[in-house]
């Protein structure tokens, strides 16, 4: 009974149940053997819990939005419409500023990170490694919140003073691109939030690929060292090729928390349910709508619409992070091949 | 200009473009914490401790916030901490390979990175629709939730270290694997779960997002769990995006109390567990 209790786990456990029978007479082998069950067992409750958890997001996000679905239908996901008066909904101005921040946000946050994790691993004197990495870790650990209130009312006043006038007057007028920073110098808007995304996701993605950077063995780089590359073409021709599902996987792990991360944008986008050409104008993400109108939202087809909101959202950022998540599992499974 | 030249060049920029990459990161971060202890240290005093948070326009503190914080916090890690601890044994001792094993790692990852702000409309389903109303117990569940994956992750990572020479030796010694797990594998292991358990403390207690529809807010002091509890998040958040000085300011003393204790904590936990191969 405990051999299959516990799997190839514990192979000596059968010798070990054995001699303490022999040893200690039946009673206390009985004791062990049932607190073995329950322990087992708990454990194993425990674990399936995780996957409870999951579940349960999924069943009430799914059950929360019918509602809104029956009124609308699919044709929710792509009407702009969101008038809580006429009791409207549809969710493409949360979706298209979901994914315009985070594309913003990739287009900062992956070379930065890049860069961060080359210096680090490559570059950085050794005793400056750890105190390099801890910083950029802080970054991490700043709470949500702090990003907004620090974006809201330090960096956004800031930016519309100094930085957005100027990119107006030289860009505004651009063909094709000038339409993108058009506008009034708001300081706040989808730029600045996809910008301090960008800063919230640097730490994650930079941490995945300095991880990766560190299974490349280093008799690659000597070889190529050897044979007269710069540091540039081994980071290039080695370093790169070895590692590129890997950073590809983090880069995914860092759009998965950039599409879903809530405080910092609600302080900063400006939440207004629009879609407007220029980045420099406010709109509104689905985790900043959630984080906004939940509370006071009245039950029935206004909370429905903001469930299904939130399983657009769950969606989204689950197809990203198992698809980040197996790119990871391929370099480690390559990387015990070739160990 | 021969190739050799070009190539140095090349590598010269890239180099240097890697460098300031560095600064830029470190350059947001100088930028915030200085920002944050400017404004948050001219606005922490005794009374930010000792009074509740003021209506409009009349100064007080806020201490409901700090407790109703405190006690979620402590609550959401009194739940989450067992469950994980044990999904991580399971997965560390038990499962391993198995099918289950693999599926609750699996999940767990993507949980981990799963947006806050959905656990809140989870526990809201599950939680205050079912009990009728916003309250602190559900607010410790939604942490609780959050906390969880950070400690199984962890504590599956730590348990893997123990070797497994140990674990024999006292199987051969006649010790029964519950027995095993809780003497040794957890006892070598206990400074790397606790160190997942703090830094589970450390991410929930800036949670906002998932407290916004759980725990909500309360204006006065409420120490029962069955009714919407203050918390400092959500408090930060109405009072930074009010009209009112007053507010503002306790909003900064409360972002620089949260930063200090989630960085003390941070701070406590890697001086607990030096990571392997650290240079």
């Amino acid at each position: 009974m405990q051999a299959n209790l516990h799997g190839e786990a514990f192979p000596a456990d059968r010798t070990a149940a054995g001699i303490s029978h022999a040893v200690q007479g039946p009673t206390l082998n009985r004791q062990h053997s049932v607190a073995d069950f329950l322990f087992a067992n708990a454990t194993r409750i425990a674990a399936v819990t995780v996957l409870v958890v999951l579940l349960g997001i999924m069943i009430s996000l799914a059950v929360g939005s019918i509602p809104a679905f029956r009124e609308f239908g699919l044709s929710f996901a792509w009407t702009e419409v969101w008038n809580p008066v006429t009791q409207e909904f549809g969710a493409l101005a949360p979706i298209y500023g979901t994914l315009v921040t985070s594309l913003i946000a990739m287009i900062i946050a992956v070379p930065v990170s890049f860069g961060i994790a080359l210096f680090i691993t490559e570059l950085s004197p050794g005793f400056l490694r750890r105190p390099l990495g801890i910083a950029i870790e802080l970054l991490a650990g700043i709470p949500s919140i702090i990003y907004g209130m620090w974006g809201l009312f330090v960096f956004a006043p800031w930016f519309g003073e100094n930085v957005q006038p100027w990119v107006t007057e030289h860009l505004g007028n651009w063909p094709v691109i000038g339409g993108l920073f058009d506008g009034p110098p708001l300081g706040i808007g989808m730029f600045t939030a996809g910008l301090i995304l960008a800063i919230m996701v640097i730490p994650f993605i930079s941490a995945v690929m300095r991880d990766v950077f560190e299974v490349v063995p280093p008799v690659l780089k000597e070889s190529s060292y050897a044979v007269g590359a710069t540091t540039w073409e081994v980071v290039r021709n080695i370093v790169l090729p070895y590692t590129k599902v890997g950073i590809v996987g983090g880069v995914m792990l860092g759009l998965g928390r950039a599409l879903g991360e809530t405080m910092a944008v609600t302080f900063v986008i400006g939440n207004a349910h629009r879609i407007d050409p220029s980045l420099f104008m406010p709109g509104t993400t689905i985790s900043a709508t959630l984080a906004n109108e939940f509370a006071e939202a009245d039950a029935g087809i206004y909370t429905s619409s903001l469930f299904a909101l939130g399983l657009i959202l769950f969606l989204l950022t689950f197809i990203v992070l198992v698809l980040a998540k197996l790119l990871l599992l391929r370099l480690q499974r390559g990387e015990g091949k070739s160990a | 200009m021969t190739i050799y030249t070009r190539r140095r060049i090349i590598n010269i920029f890239n180099l240097s473009m890697s460098f300031l990459t560095m600064a830029f990161g470190l350059f947001w971060l100088g930028w915030i914490l200085v920002t944050l202890f400017q404004q948050g240290l001219g606005a922490l005093d005794w009374t930010v401790f000792t009074q509740n948070t003021p209506p409009p326009g009349e100064s007080g503190g806020l201490l409901n916030a700090i407790v109703g914080s405190l006690i979620m916090t402590a609550l959401g890690v009194l739940i989450g901490a067992p469950l994980g601890v044990l999904a991580g044994t399971y997965l560390a001792e038990y499962g391993r390979h198995s099918r289950l094993a693999s599926a609750v790692r699996f999940i767990n990852d993507i949980l981990l990175s799963a947006p806050s702000i959905i656990v809140g409309l989870f526990i809201f389903t599950v939680v205050v629709m079912a009990m009728g109303s916003f309250s602190g117990f559900a607010g410790s569940l939604a942490l609780a939730v959050i906390a969880l994956p950070v400690i199984v992750r962890t504590t599956e990572n730590m348990l893997a270290l123990v070797p497994g020479r140990l674990r024999e030796a006292a199987a051969a010694l006649g010790a029964p694997t519950w027995l095993v797990i809780v003497r040794i594998s957890y006892r070598a292991a206990r400074a790397g779960i606790v160190t997942g358990i703090l830094l589970a403390v450390a991410r929930i207690s800036g949670e906002t997002a998932p407290l916004l529809f759980t725990a909500l807010n309360n204006q006065f002091f409420s120490a029962d769990l069955g009714r919407p509890m203050a918390n400092l998040p959500v408090t930060i958040f109405q009072f930074a995006l009010s009209p009112y000085r007053d507010w503002q300011d306790l909003a900064w003393a409360g972002s620089l109390l949260i930063t200090l204790a989630v960085l003390a904590i941070s701070i406590v936990a890697r001086v607990l567990v030096r990571p392997k191969g650290s240079k």
